[in-house]
């Protein structure tokens, strides 16, 4: 909301200055957004009068103007200007005047002498941008100070009100809190009874009652559309942003911003019959003020005349009724619609108004009468005419109730001592009737304050007009016990570590992708598409973190990176309930297995690298990795990662297919993991130590190519000798020495026994059972 | 040969040895069984008896003093061997470490982590919700009913289920509040969504919601948690707070936090006292209980923080920014 201060002044006039006055708004929780001068500083600019205005004789786009600035002998002053004519009224800058940035001098403009300077609004610092000089109204008296004859000594106030302050979206609301905040008093606005002169009016009946308790309508005759609005009226419309367009409109316009009543004038020729507050038929159409066509839904409610809808209640008139130049007859409605009834309303078919936005918010039910004599009066001053008496229609609006109200329970909420005298004399100047209760206070608040309904209302009110820099800051009292700390549970910070430990570099990506992104990844569920999404690249929630882990690689590359170890976490989608939005931890490396270094052979990350990475994320838990087809991944090195027979993710290079869509170099690896089961395991356990030497001995066997170690591992471990500790694999070797489409594979084998020391034969039987097993199993053979 | 003679052939042939291989093989030639003072032992016997005595002393002065002779090479021998091994081994220091480098968080984990770090420390738990909301937790349970004004002031991304994106993380207090009864601390940091995006705005951000509930917690707690918090978290102990009256349908008190910053204020983020309607909406009996709650935007204080000037940044996930947080 945005007002002239001059005007708000005019009702309430606290001795404080612009700044001070913004400050007190700002801290009762009405925030001022900005606060702007009318124009910028100046001086010496007064009203000329163009005498006559004659082509430049060596410039083709200068004019010589002589300006009558009240003092007989006119100024000659060259101007470019396109609209500088003779008889225009303009703002004329004196030699020796100081605008924003120029002070003006007498000069010589292509040989011709200057006395001064001919402005636009723009030079003036009154506007953003501006055609040519500034057009004065013709009874602009030439010779006056521009600043004192247009009030520029003013300033605008933006305000950016809460929804639940609607009672301030007016100057006499705003100014009610500031008498109310600052115990000034208060200018009333006229707004007593305007005789009626005619005994025309004109039916009204109301349909919807909940939704329209009171409509008060006049039927005023005679009006001359042809009338200027007057120019106070135009700059207060202006300095709020409105633009003068009608007087009858001007003046509803007017009381809108004055008493925050949003009014409608209908041309009462172009009513048929009666006027009807109903809700809409179904299908119903109306031609809306801004020339936009609607098709009603059942809950809209309409003004309406036999022959259909003629205005949306409370949000825009319609075309067809409206006053035009042609309108001599005005049919005038204030009327009051309850919130609900408008709430969403107008954003249902994409408008947003003045009136709407009032409504939805709460417009006091008390003000229709005095709006339509406020406005009756304007009319009549501006435009003539005779009215009619004030006709009041409906079952009006129930009375405030009285909110029970404990001091207490104030003091306990806010925390802090405040008298109940002092809480009484806040409610009070809120327009508040206070009463002694048994228990406290009953407060009634006045009928402009829908926000104010409980008791947590009216502590809200003590605490903001109290003012909440005056409430103390107090540490919380701490009698409590300490908190949890499961020592099995890992936080998912400790996870992220331990990649951090390991080169990889966190990052955070949009949790919506492209769809076709969302596709070539997601391994489970359908997409879920956003209705309304920022741009189709955001269509889709991530079905997975690897989408968003290939195109930050993309992003690197391009960026000049060769080597990229990045890892997310973050939620998935695969449905809307929240077993549908697992968290996961997704990683990728590309490019060397370690950063360019002197000794070390460079070598590309591989699976088995990235592999490891995972297993130490894991650890103590212990994985299994199991050959599977996941279809962002590479078919022949792509694992399904399981946890106690439960899928826990996937492990692979990126397919080649993809490789290529991305135009990669060379395959990322990736891994992406359920979070959940990462964040807990069992505390440990201490089981005692081996007590008697463990013995090492070295096999190596030839199997198929094709025969999985994993499958070795697992095998051995489920039926080996008890003595047999651990069998770890150490080499993987083809070529010379062992036959084509075979692999030799060493393992050491550790035995131990937990009660004595093994003898030779003992150990020698134990790794020729597990020679066995392997021998059995995988027709393997032991390598001479 | 006498006693003088093997004095001097001793320290002689000891001071020609350079290893001690070699020094043993020397020392044999004196101590050794068919030594030269092994042998001078042995012609012990061939004297007369009143002479035997002295002649053995004299000897065994001479021992003594080889094996001194020998000891003292030894260790010069074993000083100059550790000098040339020291000397062989010598590196190059200045070369650089070999292995894997460190990564590093996203700036927001790490601002994440130093919120969480600092209410732990007066005992707030982390707590957690789901991101795709329904209508009830995100507004109506929140006191935002269908068609308040509020609801406008969320620019909210829905799915074709009717479902919608989180815009804030106060649908987590609901959820909380659902399992588990008063004295609750919690906070809940997370990722929201709103249709909004330029270079002060993004589609998808960080936030932390905090909530307090207990039977005597206050809007002076609430002043009291919030000034305390960014004054640590910002490290500075002159840092002020300003609360501004505000509104928020599931707070009342409402207010802005506002944090003084250069010459002006910042707006940090909103908060107030637990409106008694979400209370009620979760059963906690508002007679009893009362608590206040607190959003704050994460990625602006980190940007605060770390003097981040551009918001986008955050998502691009350019390592020559991520890595400046390590």
């Amino acid at each position: 909301m945005q007002f002239s201060e001059a005007w708000l002044r005019s009702l309430v006039n606290p001795n404080l200055t612009t700044e001070q006055l913004g400050h007190v708004l700002t801290m009762a929780g009405l925030e001022v957004e900005a606060i702007k001068p009318v124009a910028a500083a100046f001086t010496r600019v007064v009203v000329g009068e163009i005498l006559a205005a004659e082509k430049h004789p060596d410039a083709d786009r200068l004019q010589v103007c002589q300006v009558d600035v009240g003092e007989g002998v006119p100024l000659t002053i060259v101007c470019g200007a396109p609209n500088a004519r003779a008889g225009l009224k303009t703002a004329c800058a004196r030699v020796g005047a100081e605008l924003p940035g120029i002070q003006i001098k007498q000069a010589k403009v292509r040989n011709v002498e200057s006395f001064g300077m001919l402005c636009s609004a723009k030079e003036l610092g009154m506007a953003e941008a501006a055609d040519g000089i500034m057009e004065l109204p013709a009874d602009a008296p030439v010779g006056a100070q521009l600043r004192d004859w247009l009030n520029l000594n003013d300033r605008l106030f933006t305000l950016k009100l809460t929804p639940n302050r609607g009672d301030c979206l007016s100057l006499a609301g705003i100014a009610r809190e500031v008498a109310a905040l600052t115990a000034m008093p208060l200018n009333a606005v006229d707004s007593s009874p305007v005789p009626a002169a005619l005994m025309d009016v004109h039916p009204v009946a109301i349909d919807a009652q909940a939704a329209c308790p009171r409509y008060c309508g006049r039927v005023i005759r005679g009006v001359d559309t042809r009338a200027a609005t007057p120019r106070w009226m135009v700059e207060r419309l202006e300095r709020s942003g409105l633009r003068a367009i009608h007087p009858v409109v001007d003046v509803t316009n007017y009381v809108l911003l004055e008493l925050g009543q949003p009014m409608h004038a209908f041309d009462l020729a172009r009513l048929q019959g009666g006027v009807l507050v109903r809700m809409a038929n179904a299908g119903e159409k109306l031609d809306l003020l801004n020339e936009q066509t609607i098709e009603l839904r059942e809950d809209a409610l309409v003004i309406a005349d036999e022959s259909g809808a003629l205005a949306l209640a409370g949000i825009m008139g319609g075309a067809a009724s409206a006053v035009g130049n042609a309108t001599c007859d005005l049919f005038l409605e204030a009327a009051h619609f309850a919130p609900d009834a408008i709430a969403g309303r107008a954003r249902a078919y994409a408008l947003s108004t003045d009136s709407s936005h009032r409504f939805e918010r709460g417009v006091d039910p008390e003000l229709p009468r005095l709006a339509m004599e406020r406005a009756t009066r304007l009319i009549l001053d501006i435009c003539g005419g005779q009215c009619g008496p004030v006709v009041e229609t409906g079952s009006g609006v129930s009375e405030r109730g009285a909110i029970p109200f404990r001091p207490e329970r104030v003091r306990r909420v806010l925390g802090f001592d405040l008298v109940d005298a002092a809480m009484a004399d806040i409610l009070s100047r809120l327009g508040m009737k206070v009463a002694a209760a048994e228990v406290g206070f009953l407060a009634t608040p006045p009928s402009y304050r829908f926000d104010l309904a409980r008791e947590v209302d009216l502590i809200e009110e003590i605490a903001r007009v109290h003012g909440y820099d005056a409430i103390p800051a107090i540490a919380l009292c701490d009698e409590r016990a300490m908190l949890p700390l499961g020592e099995g549970e890992r936080p998912e910070r400790e996870i992220k570590n331990l990649l951090v430990a390991r080169g990889y570099q966190e990052i955070i990506t949009y949790s919506f992708i492209s769809s076709e992104l969302d596709l070539a990844f997601r391994d489970e569920g359908g997409s879920i598409p956003l209705l309304n999404p920022i741009a189709s690249q955001m269509g889709v929630m991530r079905g997975g973190l690897m989408g968003g882990l290939v195109q930050t690689l993309r992003h690197n590359l391009n960026h000049g990176q060769e080597r990229v170890r990045v890892f997310e976490a973050g939620r998935v989608f695969s449905s809307a309930d929240a077993e549908g939005q697992p968290l996961r931890i997704a990683a990728l490396v590309y490019g060397a297995n370690r950063p360019e270094q002197w000794g070390e052979p460079a070598r590309g990350a591989d699976f088995f690298d990235l592999r490891a990475d995972l297993e130490a994320l894991l650890y103590p838990l212990s994985a299994q990795f199991v050959a599977a087809e996941h279809l962002a991944l590479h078919p022949g090195q792509c694992a399904r990662i399981e946890l106690g027979g439960q899928r826990l993710g996937w492990l692979g290079s990126l397919h080649p297919r993809l490789v290529q869509k991305f135009g990669f170099a060379k395959a990322p690896v990736l891994f992406e993991l359920d979070l959940l089961p990462l964040t807990s395991r069992d505390a440990p356990r201490y089981r005692g130590m081996p007590r008697f030497p463990a013995v090492r001995r070295d096999i190596a066997v030839v199997v198929d190519e094709g025969v999985r170690v994993g499958d070795i591992l697992a095998c051995v471990k489920a039926s080996k000798p008890a003595i047999v500790a651990d069998l770890a694999l150490f080499d993987v070797y083809q070529g010379q020495g062992v036959d084509a489409g075979k692999k030799s594979l060493a393992f050491k084998v550790l035995l131990q026994h937990t009660e004595k020391t093994l003898t030779d034969s003992e150990i020698d039987v134990a790794v020729q059972d597990v020679v066995n097993i392997l021998n059995n199993n995988f027709n393997a053979s032991l390598r001479g | 040969m006498n006693l003088d003679e093997i004095l001097k052939d001793a320290e002689r042939e000891f001071g020609a040895v350079t290893s001690l291989p070699i020094l043993d093989q020397v020392k044999a030639r004196f101590l050794g069984k068919s030594g030269a003072i092994t042998e001078q032992m042995k012609g012990l016997g061939a004297l007369p008896a009143e002479e035997r005595k002295a002649a053995g002393a004299r000897i065994n002065l001479v021992k003594g003093q080889v094996e001194a002779l020998l000891q003292a090479r030894r260790e010069a021998i074993q000083a100059a061997e550790l000098e040339r091994q020291l000397a062989a081994e010598s590196l190059d220091v200045t070369l650089p470490g070999r292995g894997e480098g460190v990564g590093g968080l996203h700036p927001v984990t790490r601002t994440l982590a130093r919120i969480e770090q600092l209410f732990a420390s007066i005992g707030f738990a982390v707590a957690d919700g789901p991101e795709i909301e329904t209508d009830f937790y995100n507004f109506t349970a929140l006191n935002i009913p269908e068609n308040h004004p509020a609801r406008a002031m969320h620019d909210t991304f829905y799915l074709e289920s009717g479902h919608l994106l989180r815009t804030h993380t106060s649908p987590v207090q609901v959820h909380y509040m659902q399992n588990h009864q008063p004295p609750i601390r919690i906070i809940a940091p997370g990722r929201v969504y709103r249709v909004d995006s330029d270079a002060t705005h993004s589609p998808m951000f960080h936030q932390v919601e905090g909530l307090c509930v207990d039977e005597q917690v206050s809007f002076a707690n609430l002043k009291g948690v919030v000034q305390d918090f960014l004054q640590r978290f910002f490290e500075r102990d002159d840092l002020r707070v300003r609360f501004r009256p505000s509104f928020f349908p599931f707070t009342e008190p409402s207010a802005e936090m506002d944090m003084s910053w250069g010459d002006g204020w910042l707006e940090i983020g909103g908060c107030g006292m637990v409106h008694p309607n979400v209370l009620s909406h979760v059963g906690i009996d508002t007679e009893r209980f009362q608590g206040f709650a607190f959003g704050l935007g994460v990625e602006r204080l980190a940007m605060l923080r770390y003097g981040v000037d551009d918001l986008r940044l955050f998502f691009e996930n350019d390592l020559r920014f991520l890595k400046q947080f390590a």
